[in-house]
């Protein structure tokens, strides 16, 4: 692969720009308040881990840390299974309407949440799964399932024909063949899906956010919390959002040769 | 390579298809209900017809005007985003180490920024750029920049702006390598061969070999620009003034801030049809370039 001259120093100069904000985020998160709002200081002066305990200690913090994964986790089986017969069947086949299901679906995944967030709570509260982990894994299928119907069709597509119908002459069924033969020849295809529904649902704050109240509420809402009345608590904001970039920052590690592949929806 | 035509095919469509419908078209259903009609409360409807798209689409009315303004607001935020992402994306796939631990290390910082739940990101520029506590206020406050992204407009969209290509830009870039990645090394050699300048490398063979994930890139990019809304929200909450108030921060207003569903909805279809025509349209050049492109491979 051809590069530029001076990549190195282009190079560097941008993942500085994408790290200095989060580092910053990560310094203030072991600062104490009184030193964020009275000093300027590059690192912390006086380290504290006050911030980490009381968001480990405190349930209504902890809780939707909780709150959120269970959605995501949902959210991620919901999408996974259901897309991967219809990728099969957009990648193999031809049927009536096939396109135009197919455009029909990558439409939602580019539908704004803000048109969705009202009838939704609408929808959700009349059938009863409103603030329960279920109505945000449900709403966030719209733009989720799409995406991994898209993500997934890319790889089976890569999947030579031939050993769909040697295992089909060999007798195998259909269900057994799926499952035997298809899913562990396209595994990595199935966890850069998986990789990308748990990040869309994860990041996603609008939707969750409208859909719970109480007893699900999702991290993201919680760190609404910290303004008080004696003013922000910067210092467990902060550490609030470096708490929800870990699990991102750990996927990331898992999948980091399948990322760029992945972000091309499998259409490299 | 051609598909069997099989219409038991839609067994295995129909549990997404179910999915799907289930969240989007009963809720969308209800929001065609809500556009026709108004309320004075306590759940009392009575027929509106096209009433209040008429509104919409007229500048002179309140609903119209704040519509209007937000959209045009929107569009000239997506076009700077995507004047600024996708030159600086390309730039930066360039520039990625050829091999060993470093591009892995690389691929993972790069990726960093997109794992960030929204509302996050939204903290992160709120704190880094305050002039009090932020470093990046306080640096340029120190030079001698009046920056204050609370009380002035321009900061504030340039705030906005830095942000979003802190955010994306590395979508842009990963697309890009994974397009450069699957250039075969024969053809640099060819044009070594050729004598080919590194900008007639770029021009003749790295750039249309990028095409189709540039496609991707701007569409993705385009659409989510233009629905973007918690990040702007968390820095500037729509301010000062409505100086950032997008499309999608104005109908969160209307719909959930003043329960005037029967504008929210009729602002949402409107709006969901600009995106259904943009996507169409992008959809559609996008399979086209693949049809052209495959039997010129063949042939190659």
């Amino acid at each position: 692969m051809h590069t530029i001259p001076g990549r190195r120093l282009i190079m560097a100069l941008f993942l500085i720009f994408l790290l200095l904000p989060i580092y910053w985020l990560v310094n203030m998160s072991f600062k104490t308040n009184a030193e964020i709002v009275s000093s300027m200081t590059l690192w912390p002066h006086t380290p504290t881990l006050q911030h980490y305990k009381r968001i480990f200690t405190d349930e209504s913090w902890y809780s939707g840390y909780i709150n959120s994964l269970e959605y995501v986790v949902l959210n991620t089986i919901i999408s996974i299974s259901v897309a991967l017969p219809a990728a099969y069947a957009f990648s193999r086949y031809r049927f009536l309407g096939d396109k135009h299901l197919f455009f029909w679906l990558l439409s939602n995944r580019m539908a704004p949440a803000a048109v969705y967030a009202l009838p939704f709570f609408n929808l959700y509260s009349a059938i009863g799964l409103f603030d329960t982990p279920w109505a945000v894994a449900l709403a966030h299928c719209i733009f989720n399932v799409p995406l991994a119907v898209w993500i997934l069709e890319g790889f089976v597509s890569g999947v030579p024909r031939e050993i769909d119908e040697t295992a089909f002459l060999d007798g195998y069924p259909f269900p057994r063949f799926f499952i035997k033969i298809l899913i562990p020849l396209i595994a990595s295809g199935i966890g850069v899906a998986a990789f990308f529904c748990f990040m869309f649902s994860w990041v996603e704050l609008l939707l969750a956010r409208t859909l719970t109240s109480v007893a699900s509420k999702p991290i993201s809402a919680i760190m609404t919390r910290t303004v008080s009345a004696s003013g922000m608590d910067w210092g467990l904001l902060a550490a609030a959002g470096v708490l929800t970039i870990i699990p991102g920052a750990l996927v990331i590690w898992f999948v980091r040769n399948y990322i760029a592949r992945g972000f091309a929806l499998g259409r490299v | 390579m051609d598909k069997t035509i099989n219409q038991k095919a839609w067994f295995l469509v129909l549990p997404v298809f179910l999915v799907v419908a289930f969240s989007a078209v009963l809720p969308l259903m209800t929001v065609v209900n809500y556009s026709m009609q108004d309320t004075f409360g306590n759940n009392q409807f009575f027929w509106n017809g096209v009433g209040w798209f008429k509104e919409l689409l007229d500048p002179s009315t309140d609903l119209g005007g704040r519509f209007l303004a937000s959209l045009g607001r929107n569009l000239l935020f997506s076009a700077i985003i995507l004047a600024i992402e996708v030159p600086l994306g390309i730039v930066v796939a360039l520039s990625m180490p050829r091999d060993g631990w470093s591009v892995a290390a690389c691929l993972v910082i790069l990726a960093l920024p997109l794992l960030i739940p929204w509302n996050v990101v939204g903290t992160i520029w709120q704190i880094f750029g305050r002039p009090d506590i932020g470093l990046l206020g306080y640096v340029l406050n120190s030079i001698g920049i009046d920056y204050n992204y609370v009380s002035n407009a321009l900061d504030a969209w340039i705030t906005v702006i830095v942000m979003d290509v802190w955010h994306w830009t590395s979508l842009v870039a990963l697309l890009c390598y994974a397009g450069l990645k699957s250039i075969p090394e024969a053809y640099y050699q060819a044009a070594q061969i050729d004598g080919a300048s590194r900008w007639a490398v770029f021009k003749a063979i790295q750039l249309p070999k990028m095409n189709r994930v540039l496609l991707i890139a701007v569409l993705l990019r385009f659409m989510d620009s233009f629905m973007i809304y918690t990040e702007p929200f968390v820095v500037t909450g729509g301010g000062p003034g409505n100086s950032t108030t997008f499309v999608s921060i104005e109908l969160v207003k209307i719909a959930l801030g003043q329960f005037d569903l029967g504008k929210a909805a009729a602002l949402s279809l409107v709006y969901n049809l600009i995106i259904l025509i943009v996507c169409w349209v992008f959809y559609t050049v996008m399979t086209n370039a693949g049809a052209e492109r495959r039997p010129v491979e063949g042939g190659a």
